[in-house]
């Protein structure tokens, strides 16, 4: 992991059986060696990693993958996280700021109990937003929003990087467009292998298939195809579900063959 | 050869001929005339002693023909399943003139299992240590024969491999009914038993540069990373769900074994009418994949006739047994989808063969006004791969042709770069196992001469 620069990312297995999970980078100690990665439980194979424990080894991991961010001085940066997204857009805003820009980083989450890496987030930028759904913590609304505001007050926004949704990510290219503001977003389409060997990550970026495991994940916001990343993200909705429902029936059945086995 | 009825095995992903018994072996070996200049050693990319190991499976002395095997060829099992004979060593047989010729292939094939089945593999003799490191870029059929040779020779070998299990498209690519992946795996185990040591999901090109193995203490680094960057269409529609390329869908099902989901997680979209474009090996390894995973129609579609398919024969006669439909002188121009992007049909026209190309093969022209729609939910491209630009990229001074295939000597595999080696794929295009196996060979002879020199 030596080489791993911000925006890149990994692909893990958890066990033999285990399919190829690609998971950005949210922080690297090179020197402890220690490779943060950050999760949401939404399938079967994040539900099985969240029952992994202090201890526990994944069969491969291996990485870094993708194209880095391109970091250069731009002057002010907004570096905008929406849910899972805010553990990617750490270390950019982290090298984005050592390259000398004065970063804002605007993070999101649907309630306050959801909020992630604060403080991290905190540490790595020159000033923090915090914005929720429901109005529970920091700005009522979405990161989208809190960008638009700024903007509309006439701040200055020279190159602004986002991970998050879908949905947000559009929503954010259409806010920064009438600026004319720089921005680059790191797309998580489905991938096997991650070297540029299968095509399964194709995306369209400025009317050409590009495949975001080489190519990107980073791309210009305002080049996206961002109707046909949502359809294509769904190809495998079926098959999720009955893999999540499968884990699920197996956790039952395991627990209740602890339960009926424990000595009284 | 005795084999899985076509109605049996597009049920299953097991291998399809059963292999001969050792009657069967006994009888076919005693057919071969033992030529005084055999023509089967020069059909032969690597030069094997046809006669010579023949001539021992006739004796009942296997394990002996087996040794005779490796001696010219690494890869026994597998090059006996996945050669090309009939275009090769068979074609040029004696008899093929007049009846049908040695089963070359399948002798080979038997040799090489008796002596992993017995379980008698003898470690060959290596030579004293050298000293010299040697990294190995791609574990596939050029990267594994490279490595089974320079350790015999007593140099220190490291295979990288981007993937996290090691053979290349011997594991991805070429499916379980072909080649079962316990063969290349044993062919594996066993380089690591002579010493060879495997790095998996080990990228080179991303964890570490060409330049910096070389800072790393290897003395030399061949690189056969094979031909990872698949082909596309670049028509209409192409992103559509349903539309895979034939790496994806075979890297699917092989390596990420999606023909048994959900017992393994990764999944895999086994529509009901799947047409595959194109006519090579892979193309029928992704149809059949496609029967196998219960579709009820799976076509071909090819733009040109049935003699300008690259497919080696008996893969188009076994697809044909299952049910494969083939569309010849046939070119998809558009994909059809649903409104939530799925791919709903393909839209062709059919062609006529005009002048012979830059191929020598009869070029295809569209007939005007023919077009058609098929009914599909699954297409797989099968039109050939580029070579992945990975390694070539992070490597400054390595020369690269207009379709970035890496520079190298063909006798050698000497690159623009010193020290550095190049073979199979990631050189000629898409080829075969036993060209890739045969580039190993020349280019472990060179690497050990190099290493001589230093």
């Amino acid at each position: 992991m030596e080489k791993a620069r911000p925006g890149q990312f990994v692909i893990l297995r958890i066990d033999e059986a285990g399919e190829r999970i690609p998971m950005s980078i949210a922080d690297l100690d090179k020197k402890k060696g220690i490779l943060t990665i950050v999760f949401q439980e939404v399938g079967k194979s994040t539900a099985q990693l969240g029952t992994l424990k202090q201890g526990d080894s994944l069969v491969d991991v291996v990485g870094p993958l993708g194209t880095p961010t391109h970091i250069e001085n731009y002057g002010n940066c907004v570096c905008v996280g929406g849910g899972i997204g805010i553990a990617p857009i750490h270390p950019v805003a982290k090298a984005l700021r050592e390259a000398g820009n004065y970063v804002t980083s605007i993070i999101g989450a649907r309630n306050k109990e959801l909020m992630i890496m604060e403080e991290e987030s905190k540490a790595a930028c020159d000033k923090l937003i915090i914005s929720t759904d429901d109005g529970s913590y920091g700005f009522h609304g979405f990161v989208t929003q809190v960008l638009a505001g700024m903007l509309e007050k006439g701040e200055k926004v020279d190159f602004a990087f986002s991970v998050g949704p879908v949905l947000m990510m559009r929503a954010l290219a259409r806010v920064t467009l009438p600026y004319k503001v720089k921005t680059i977003i790191s797309l998580n389409p489905i991938m096997v292998d991650g070297t540029g060997m299968c095509g399964a990550c194709r995306v369209t970026v400025d009317n050409q298939t590009k495949f975001a495991c080489v190519d990107g994940p980073d791309f210009d916001a305002h080049l996206v195809d961002f109707e046909e990343l949502l359809k294509r993200q769904r190809m495998y909705l079926k098959q999720e579900k009955v893999a999540m429902d499968n884990f699920v029936s197996s956790l039952e059945q395991s627990a209740h063959h602890h339960q009926t086995h424990k000595p009284a | 050869m005795p084999e899985q009825t076509p109605e049996q095995r597009v049920k299953n992903f097991k291998e399809v001929p059963f292999g001969y018994t050792e009657e069967l072996a006994k009888i076919e070996s005693q057919r071969c005339l033992f030529c005084k200049k055999p023509l089967c050693i020069a059909g032969c990319p690597v030069e094997i002693d046809i006669p010579g190991f023949i001539k021992l499976i006739s004796e009942g002395d296997y394990i002996g023909a087996a040794k005779k095997l490796k001696e010219s060829n690494s890869l026994p099992a597998v090059c006996g399943r996945v050669c090309p004979q009939e275009d090769q060593c068979e074609k040029v047989c004696v008899l093929a003139k007049k009846y049908q010729p040695v089963a070359i292939g399948n002798l080979e094939r038997f040799a090489a299992d008796y002596e992993r089945e017995s379980g008698n593999v003898e470690i060959p003799k290596i030579e004293k240590s050298t000293g010299k490191k040697v990294a190995i870029v791609g574990s596939g059929p050029a990267g594994l024969t490279v490595a089974g040779d320079l350790i015999k020779m007593g140099h220190q070998v490291t295979v990288f491999e981007a993937l996290h299990k090691a053979g290349g498209v011997l594991v991805y690519g070429i499916p379980e009914f072909r080649l079962p992946k316990a063969i290349v795996q044993s062919e594996v185990d066993y380089l690591a038993k002579l010493g060879v040591e495997f790095k998996t999901s080990n990228v080179v090109g991303m964890l570490q540069t060409i330049d910096d193995l070389f800072a790393s203490g290897y003395h030399a680094i061949f690189i056969g990373t094979g031909a990872g960057l698949p082909n596309f269409m670049r028509i209409p529609g192409e992103n559509l769900n349903g539309v895979y390329s034939s790496n994806e869908y075979l890297t699917r099902s092989n390596l990420m074994k999606a023909y048994s989901f959900p017992e393994n997680d990764t999944p895999i979209f086994s529509g009901k009418n799947v047409a595959v474009l194109g006519g090579g090996n892979t193309a029928m390894d992704s149809v059949r994949t496609a029967l196998r995973l219960g579709a009820d129609n799976a076509y071909i579609v090819y733009r040109r006739s049935r003699t300008e398919m690259p497919a080696r024969k008996d893969e188009i006669h076994h697809a044909e047994q299952e049910g494969v439909k083939f569309d010849f002188l046939t070119a998809p121009i558009k994909f059809l989808g649903t409104e939530d992007g799925w791919l709903k049909g393909m839209e062709c026209i059919r062609m006529k063969l005009g002048e012979p190309d830059d191929s020598g093969r009869r070029r295809p022209v569209p007939i005007e006004g023919s077009n058609y729609v098929m009914d599909v939910d699954t297409v797989i491209v099968a039109i050939g791969n580029s070579s992945n630009p990975l390694v070539p990229k992070t490597t400054p001074g390595l020369n690269v042709n207009k379709w970035g295939n890496i520079t190298a000597d063909p006798e050698t595999g000497q690159t623009s770069r010193k020290g550095v080696f190049a073979g199979g794929d990631i050189v000629t295009g898409g080829a075969t196992v036993i060209l890739a196996a045969g580039a190993g060979k020349k280019a472990a002879r060179a690497i050990d001469a190099f290493l001589k020199t230093l």
